[in-house]
Parts: C-alpha cells; structure tokens; sequence
C-alpha cells in the first residue's frame, strides 16, 4: 500500500445541485434575491447560490427578481417589491480587490415593514466566494426564521467512479468537492467528528474493513480499529472522546467503545445476533443500533454502557440505519416497504412515523445539524444520487453527480 | 409558518466581520426610514484554511496467493442464508487438507452478499457467512490462527445485474490465500 499525499487530486467534481420542489402545500416565506451588483464579472453567481440555499431549506419561496439588480446601499423601492409578492429582499455587491479578492456585501429587507434588517460584508479569495454565499443565505435564514442556518456547513460523501472509490468533501450544496481520499477499494460509512475537523471510514484498502480517522485539512490518517475480522460503522461519542463501531474480532458483529486515541476496545452488545449500526443520541446518554436479535433487522436502543435495550421500531421486518437529529427529537432511518427501501422519520417523543419518499432504495440518512433537513443516498434513473429533504418529505433537492455514483452522504456539523 | 416580528427586532445592533481575514468594515450609510445600516457580527465565522482539504490516494492491494489444487474458492449461499451446502462439503474438506499440511499458511474467508439492503448491516450478513465457512474449517481441524473471516458486504459483487442469476453469483464467501 502506498499512500500518495499532495494536491494531485485536487480536481473538483462537477455536480450540480438541482432544487426540486416535489411536495406543496407549505407556507414558505416569499423572498427576492436581487441580482449583486458586479455579480456578472464574479466567478461564482453569489445570488443564485443564495436563493438555491434558502429554496432548499423548504421554508422560503424565491420570488423572481426579474433581473433587477440592487446593492447593498439601494434602498428598495418597496411598491415594487411589495407588488411582486416579496415579504424581504435580499441585495449586495460583488467587487474585485487590489489584492485579488473579493469584497463580498449583502443588506437584507423586511420589504412588508419597510425595514432594513442588517448587513455583512467579506473579503474573500475567488475559491470562497461560494462560502461567502451560503454564509449570506445563513445570515439571511438566521435573521428570518431565528434558527441558525446550515448553508455554510459541510457534506462528506463517497462516489464509485469505474472502479474507483472517492471520498469527497463538499459545501452542503454538495458544489464545490474536493477530494480526501481516492481508493481502488470501496469506503463506506463516513462519519464527521463533533469539531468537523475529522472523518472517521471504513476503507477496504488492505482487503477487509478496516476503520480510520482521517483529519481532514491535513490528510493525516490513523487506524481506529484493525482487529481481527470486519471493523465498521464508526460512531463519535458527542463529547469526540470515543468511537463506537461494529466489530466482529469475537466472532459475530457486536458493538464495541473505541476510545478516539486507541487502546483497547470495550465490548458494548453481548449477544449471539447481529449488532451493528450504532448512532448516538445528541446528550450522549443512549445508542440507537441496529440488532436481528428478534428475528429480523430493528432499531433498538440502550444506554451508552450498553445495559437498558429497548426496542424502537415495530412496523415492518427490516429497520435499519438510524440517525438521531442534533434535537433529539427525531429518528430516521430506513425501512424495507414491499420490497423497497424507504426512507422514514419518527417523531421520538409521539413514536409516529411518516414515511417522506417516492424512491426505492433509499440508504444512509443523516440530519443537518440545525435538524431541519435529511440528507439520503438514494437511487433515480439508475444511478445512485444524493437528495436533500424536510422532515415532512415536502421539499427535495437532488444532488445531480456528473461523474459516477455518489452514496454514504455525512453531514457535517456547525462550523466554529 | 410563524411571524418574524421578533427577529426582526433581534436584527439591530450588530457589527460586521470580514470572512477570512478577520477585520471590520463598516457598510455603506443606507437611508432608511428608522434606522441607521447596521452591520452584523459574525463571530463564528470559520477560518477558510480550516476548510482545506488535503487529498490523500490510495493505491492497489495485493492478490490472492495459490491455495489446494482443484478446490473450489466460491462458495454460493441462498438468499437470506449463511448455511453451507453440502454440494460444497468436499471443497470445504480439500481447504481444510491443505491447511492441516501447510500449517504456515493463511486463509481470508470473505463474505459477500447481494446488492439488497443496507451496506451497513449487508456487511454483517456478509460476516455470517464467512464465519460459517471459518467455522466449519474449524471442526475439521483449522485452527483460527490461520483462518480470518472478513465481511465485504455489497461492496464487491462478482456479478453488475439485478437479475435473480447475479444476485445469486453474489452471495457468496470467497477463500483467499495470503
């Protein structure tokens, strides 16, 4: 095995996000995005990735601007906004620097009341323009709904391309990839470390499944589990100071806690079935995982020493996958409905499921972290894609990959 | 969806930051109606260097050494079964030989399954029946020293369809000498 660090790979994929509204009947708040002022000679359109963002969120309506550009110190005309239905407005500039960046500046209005309702202003390179727009949609879905906003935050997610397997990094628009890790061997089951600065995998690299930790700006890797037999899906603990994963170096896949800086795992599950999948609640005080030990594949859960097993799903004979909302109030996870795979949501505190997908072989479900949106591999046409979805399945947003499969989407947390 | 009043309230007095090199600027004077352009704080913006992203490549891994003469290295389950079936019982018997007589030796049992279901728990299926086939080596005198069952879920199919005839050449522990 040879591991090869640099920028050779640093080739973006080109996959573009597509907003697709495939649900209605949702208030979403009616919002203009103007076009920037110096938008046209920039190199990212800041605009449109800021009324994608907050059109894939589900709550916002994006009224057309009709081309209409105005900047930050434009004070609107607001019978004309008000006439195209707009209830805020967003406006900004884009401006080349001396220095080679980009002096970025958004203002956003409350079109009904007529009131300015702040501003920001970055100086960027040209490669975080991009992040410059989702930190304005961020700005403009915090100042609109008080919750924060998830635009600025990041996706990892693997893509099978012939037989190569790549490990992505990509904004939450899935745009803008870059690569961590290229592998003639599958990767599957990334997991973002509480901080966002690590990836934990399984990698096939040496011929069985193995789990690493990868820090991400740096490249450095490290082996979490190599025991004897398949070591995999990894899970950080909230608190980042421990892993919990399947291994099966006793025979069976069982639960085991892995401490983040190695040493000796301590076995979590004690029984003769399958256990495997862990997810953690947000406190930290409970696993959710995935055992066949009644017969057929369901979601249980237990305390994080593993005593307390409780069964959560009941409906069906195949429960897997489950994912726990940075909230705690939500489950999801996917379930076999006659011979298909879909994705389902449990309100935690009710116990009541809604099942939020028309797809057939929906996989790996993973909440942003304001628990707003699901992100979910699935299949359309064929080719395996990503979607983006609301907790009631309104409004999804495909992540169209133009090179290979893309699947095992993570979303990572807030960024510090 | 509900008002926004008090958010909007919640929007004054706040300053602005500059992305990536940290420093203030103060937007342009906006005239409005009551109140001057307030800028934004954004303490939590992140450093764009903490965004980096080194790439790291992996090359290939190695191939499977020669084992037993004859023997078949496939062994095919039925759906939903880790059961061995006694078609493949001397096949099973020839690797256990040739293990006893080559003591030196080491044995990856891998299992597979079809592309059904999640990757995940298709991975324990898959380690169901490579440690069915390590445990029937096992009672026939293998030591575990020189067996390792190992799970590659769906990751690896032998066959690309859906049909029923791919899925079946799918499910399937593949014995491979080190």
């Amino acid at each position: 095995m040879v591991l090869l660090s640099g920028a050779l790979l640093s080739t973006p994929l080109l996959a573009q996000f597509r907003v697709e509204v495939s649900g209605v009947g949702l208030t979403q708040m009616p919002v203009a995005v103007a076009t920037f002022r110096g938008e046209a000679q920039a190199p990212q359109k800041i605009g449109a990735i800021v009324k994608a963002d907050l059109e894939r969120s589900g709550l916002f309506r994006a009224i057309d601007a009709a081309g209409q550009a105005a900047d930050e110190t434009t004070r609107p005309d607001l019978v004309v906004w008000r006439q195209k239905g707009a209830d805020s407005l967003v406006t900004g500039s884009v401006t080349p620097l001396a220095d080679g960046r980009f002096d970025v500046r958004l203002r956003l209005w409350d079109i009904v009341r007529g009131q300015d309702l702040g501003g920001q202003s970055f100086a960027v390179t040209a490669a975080d323009l991009r992040l410059s727009a989702h930190r304005i949609a961020d700005f403009v879905y915090e100042r609109l709904t008080g919750e924060k906003g998830i635009f600025s935050t990041r996706i990892a997610y693997v893509t099978k391309l012939s037989q190569r397997f790549t490990l992505w990094v990509a904004d939450s628009d899935g745009e803008n990839a870059q690569s961590a890790l290229a592998s003639p061997e599958p990767i599957i089951s990334p997991a973002w470390s509480p901080n966002g600065s690590q990836l934990a995998y399984v990698s096939f690299e040496s011929r069985k499944p193995v789990i690493y930790a990868h820090d991400v700006a740096s490249g450095r890797r490290r082996l979490l589990a190599n025991f004897r037999g398949s070591n995999s899906a990894p899970a950080w603990s909230p608190d980042g100071r421990h892993i919990a994963a399947t291994l099966s170096r006793d025979g069976g896949s069982q639960l085991y806690l892995i401490d983040a800086n190695g040493g000796e795992p301590r076995r979590l599950t004690q029984s003769s079935s399958i256990d495997t999948e862990p997810a953690y609640s947000p406190d930290g005080k409970n696993i959710y995982f995935v055992s066949d030990r009644g017969g057929a594949p369901q979601i249980y859960r237990m305390s994080a020493s593993g005593s307390n097993i409780d069964r959560v799903t009941f409906n069906g004979a195949y429960n897997i996958s489950p994912a726990v909302s940075p909230d705690g109030k939500w489950l999801a996870y996917i379930s076999r409905v006659g011979g298909a795979f879909k994705l389902q949501v449990m309100q935690l505190g009710s116990g009541t499921v809604t099942q939020i997908t028309d797809t057939s072989a929906d996989e790996s479900p993973s909440f942003a972290p304001n628990s707003r949106l699901i992100v979910y591999a699935t299949q359309q046409q064929g080719r395996e894609a990503l979607m983006t979805t609301t907790l009631d399945g309104k409004i999804k947003a495909r992540l169209a990959g133009s090179s290979g499969d893309i699947r095992e989407p993570d979303w990572g947390p807030f960024s510090r | 969806m509900k008002r926004f009043t008090s958010l909007f309230l919640a929007a004054v007095g706040l300053s602005a930051t500059l992305l990536g090199c940290g420093s203030n600027v103060k937007l342009d004077e906006v005239p409005v109606e009551n109140r001057t352009a307030t800028s934004v704080s954004n303490a939590g913006a992140a450093d764009p260097a903490a965004r980096a992203v080194a790439p790291v490549q992996i090359t290939g891994s190695g191939v499977s050494a020669v084992g037993p003469v004859g023997a078949a290295r496939v062994i095919y389950f039925d759906f939903d079964s880790y059961v061995i079936k006694s078609e493949y019982q001397s096949a099973v018997e020839a690797h256990a030989r040739f293990m006893a007589s080559n003591k030196a030796r080491k044995l990856a049992v891998e299992g597979h399954t079809d592309e059904r279901g999640g990757r995940e728990y298709n991975l324990a299926l898959g380690q169901r029946r490579a440690e069915a086939v390590r445990q029937a080596l096992g009672l026939l005198g293998v030591t575990d020293a020189q067996v390792e069952a190992v799970s590659f879920g769906k990751e690896k199919p032998a066959a690309a369809g859906s049909d029923e005839e791919s899925l079946a050449k799918n499910r399937r522990a593949e014995l491979n000498y080190r």
